[in-house]
């Protein structure tokens, strides 16, 4: 048998295709993502950021709040939450929509491109998402007079870097679940919900029991409010703690990845 | 030759261009593609097997598909076509045997393979938040295309598609058959080498089916590899220069769709029914009149040379069914002969 064929050849990089068509979609929904990436922010400002904030303020002064004041003690925690929602919103729902809603994965995977590109395209484009979120979000901070200690604005990688990090694990898990159903009610409730109250979002979490403690030390965003805390404010941790955080975060996005690269090719080989 | 081919078709009353007709005479169309560019092989399958677990889906399959050949693999829902399709398109890791496409392994380069193709899949996976032009779009970028190719493709394909007047219409707002041809639009975007085509007509209506055929027709005329599965009789006796005939993961038989309706079923068949209590009760007196009978629920099918002489004999026997239908053989005998099953059950 004899190859006539040109080889055409493969894209180099087939990511960028896949983000490209994912930002495509979501500029259909550009309001919504806007509304919802401006709106989110204000309520949480006002009614804790400055609701709470005052009531602290009145009880332990204006620098009453790990020595500084409530919205600075906020700020990094707020970053990093709203950080980590985006980038989950925007890897789980892509993911159930291209394997079972609408499979548009299996017609991306009938051209050249590879489960793995298709995976990494989901994941920057959700990046995307939440470099934009987390560019708002500390612009309204900033407005609010959250973002007035010295390094405050080490709080934007470090909460970008966490949505990265809770992106790529919720981007594998979301390629391992067939029912998402399932999904939804045992990550909305047991995972985010919890995470969001018992990371040291709102007080420090050596204010509640040890044993509740516990839900702090494996949540991706207890890590990352400490980082964020320390850089911007001087929060004192020791640099064990600073690398363990680090590496946390860093071993989340690693081992995120791998596996959900693996998964979203096994899957379309199914 | 002519009526024999053409007569196949008068079971369905299908109405056809003339032009289209002429695709008919696969015989003819089938010599004078062989004599000129039918040498090459572009698909080469043996022993071919895929399993899922204990399932067997596909059991030991050989065959090969010649460039310009449009080719069939017809059987019911679960023989093994689907499954074969996905392996020929670098989408599925086989179980064993050998596949080339192309002159490559799809086990070893299947993204370079699937540059090559194109693939309509038997489920539409258009992104329906995007509009026509949208998704022929970025379907073309996921072969790596430049802007200025891909642009100028989109105009060709939404003629060839008829979609041009809802360009740029959500893909959700376009009917079942529309949806179709603009998965097949979409497949042509890269200019593929072969077209792989799974149930392409499944779930649409008659009209929508002919619309899908007379497209299809074109690009057979432009000299494209076509591979198609499907479980209708007629679309395969349409489309298909050359067919295997599957069912359970194995090939029951091979050839053009005239040599197999010559091989394995008689000139003519007469339908008759009795009522579904009697049809049973009266096949021994059919068997009688002829020598190969098949008893179905609703009726009974008669193969002979000659259908009109058959029901002649039914009736001088003193049997009286309550209706009758003489016809020419189709694939759909060929299907009942060779596995005592309706191809739609």
């Amino acid at each position: 048998m004899s190859t006539v064929h040109s080889n055409r050849k493969i894209p180099r990089f087939g990511a960028r295709y896949i983000f490209e068509a994912r930002i495509r979609t979501m500029t259909k929904f550009v309001w919504i993502i806007l509304a919802v990436t401006i709106l989110n922010p204000l309520l949480y400002l006002i009614s804790i950021g400055v609701g709470v904030g005052s009531l602290i303020s009145h009880n332990l002064g204006p620098h009453g709040m790990d020595g500084v004041s409530y919205l600075t003690f906020l700020a990094p925690a707020l970053l990093a939450a709203s950080a980590i929602q985006a980038a989950q919103d925007e890897v789980t729902f892509p993911t159930f929509q291209g394997f079972k809603w609408g499979r548009i994965f299996y017609g991306i995977n009938a051209t050249p491109q590879s489960g793995s590109n298709i995976a990494g395209g989901v994941f920057l484009a959700a990046m995307a998402r939440t470099v934009l979120g987390v560019a708002v979000y500390s612009t309204l901070l900033y407005l609010f007079g959250a973002m007035n200690s010295p390094h405050s604005y080490l709080a934007i990688p470090i909460a970008i870097f966490s949505g990265a990090a809770f992106g790529a694990v919720m981007l594998a898990f979301a390629a391992y679940t067939e029912n998402e159903d399932k999904f939804f009610t045992i990550v909305g409730r047991f995972v985010v919900g919890p995470m969001f109250l018992f990371s040291g979002t709102f007080f420090p979490i050596t204010n509640m029991p040890l044993a509740v403690q516990v839900f702090g030390w494996v949540s991706p965003l207890w890590h990352s409010i400490e980082l964020g805390r320390y850089a911007t404010y001087g929060h004192k941790i020791s640099m064990t703690m600073v690398v363990i955080h680090f590496t946390y975060l860093l071993a989340m996005l690693v081992f995120g990845l791998f596996f959900a690269f693996r998964q979203y090719s096994r899957r379309l080989e199914k | 030759m002519l009526a024999h081919s053409l007569s196949t078709m008068t079971v369905l009353r299908v109405r056809v261009e003339p032009d289209v007709l002429a695709f008919l005479l696969t015989e003819r169309a089938y010599k004078k593609l062989d004599s000129t560019t039918m040498s090459e092989n572009l698909i080469e399958v043996s022993g071919l097997t895929k399993k899922y677990g204990d399932f067997t889906a596909v059991d030991g399959i050989d065959f090969h598909v010649r460039r310009s050949e449009s080719f069939g693999f017809l059987g019911p829902n679960g023989a093994g076509k689907s499954t074969t399709m996905r392996i020929i398109a670098a989408t599925s890791q086989r179980t064993s045997g050998k596949v080339s496409v192309l002159g490559k392994d799809p086990e070893v380069e299947g993204p370079q393979i699937r540059a090559h193709l194109g693939v309509v899949p038997q489920q539409d996976n258009l992104d329906i938040q995007l509009t026509v032009t949208e998704n022929l779009y970025i379907y073309g970028r996921y072969f790596g295309l430049p802007d200025k190719f891909i642009r100028a493709k989109i105009e060709e394909l939404l003629e060839f598609a008829q979609l041009d007047e809802k360009r740029n219409v959500k893909v959700d707002l376009l009917s079942g058959g529309m949806k179709r041809r603009l998965t097949i639009a979409r497949a042509l975007v890269s200019e593929p080498d072969i077209l792989i085509l799974d149930e392409p007509t499944t779930g649409l209506d008659p009209q929508a089916r002919h619309i899908l055929w007379d497209r299809l027709f074109r690009l057979k005329e432009n000299g494209i590899t076509l591979l198609l599965t499907t479980h209708y009789m007629d679309e395969a006796e349409q489309l298909c220069d050359r067919l295997i005939v599957m069912d359970k993961g194995s090939i029951m038989a091979e050839g053009t769709p005239l040599e197999l309706i010559k091989k394995y079923c008689s000139k003519e068949v007469l339908e008759v029914r009795f009522g579904s209590d009697k049809n049973a009760l009266l096949a021994p007196a059919m068997k009688e009149l002829c020598e190969r009978i098949e008893v179905l629920p609703d009726r009974i099918l008669l193969y002979t040379d000659d259908a009109e002489d058959a029901l002649d004999s039914i009736v001088r026997a003193g049997h009286h069914p309550h209706t009758s239908l003489a016809r020419r053989s189709s694939l759909e005998d060929v299907f009942l002969r060779l596995t005592g099953r309706s191809l739609i059950d």
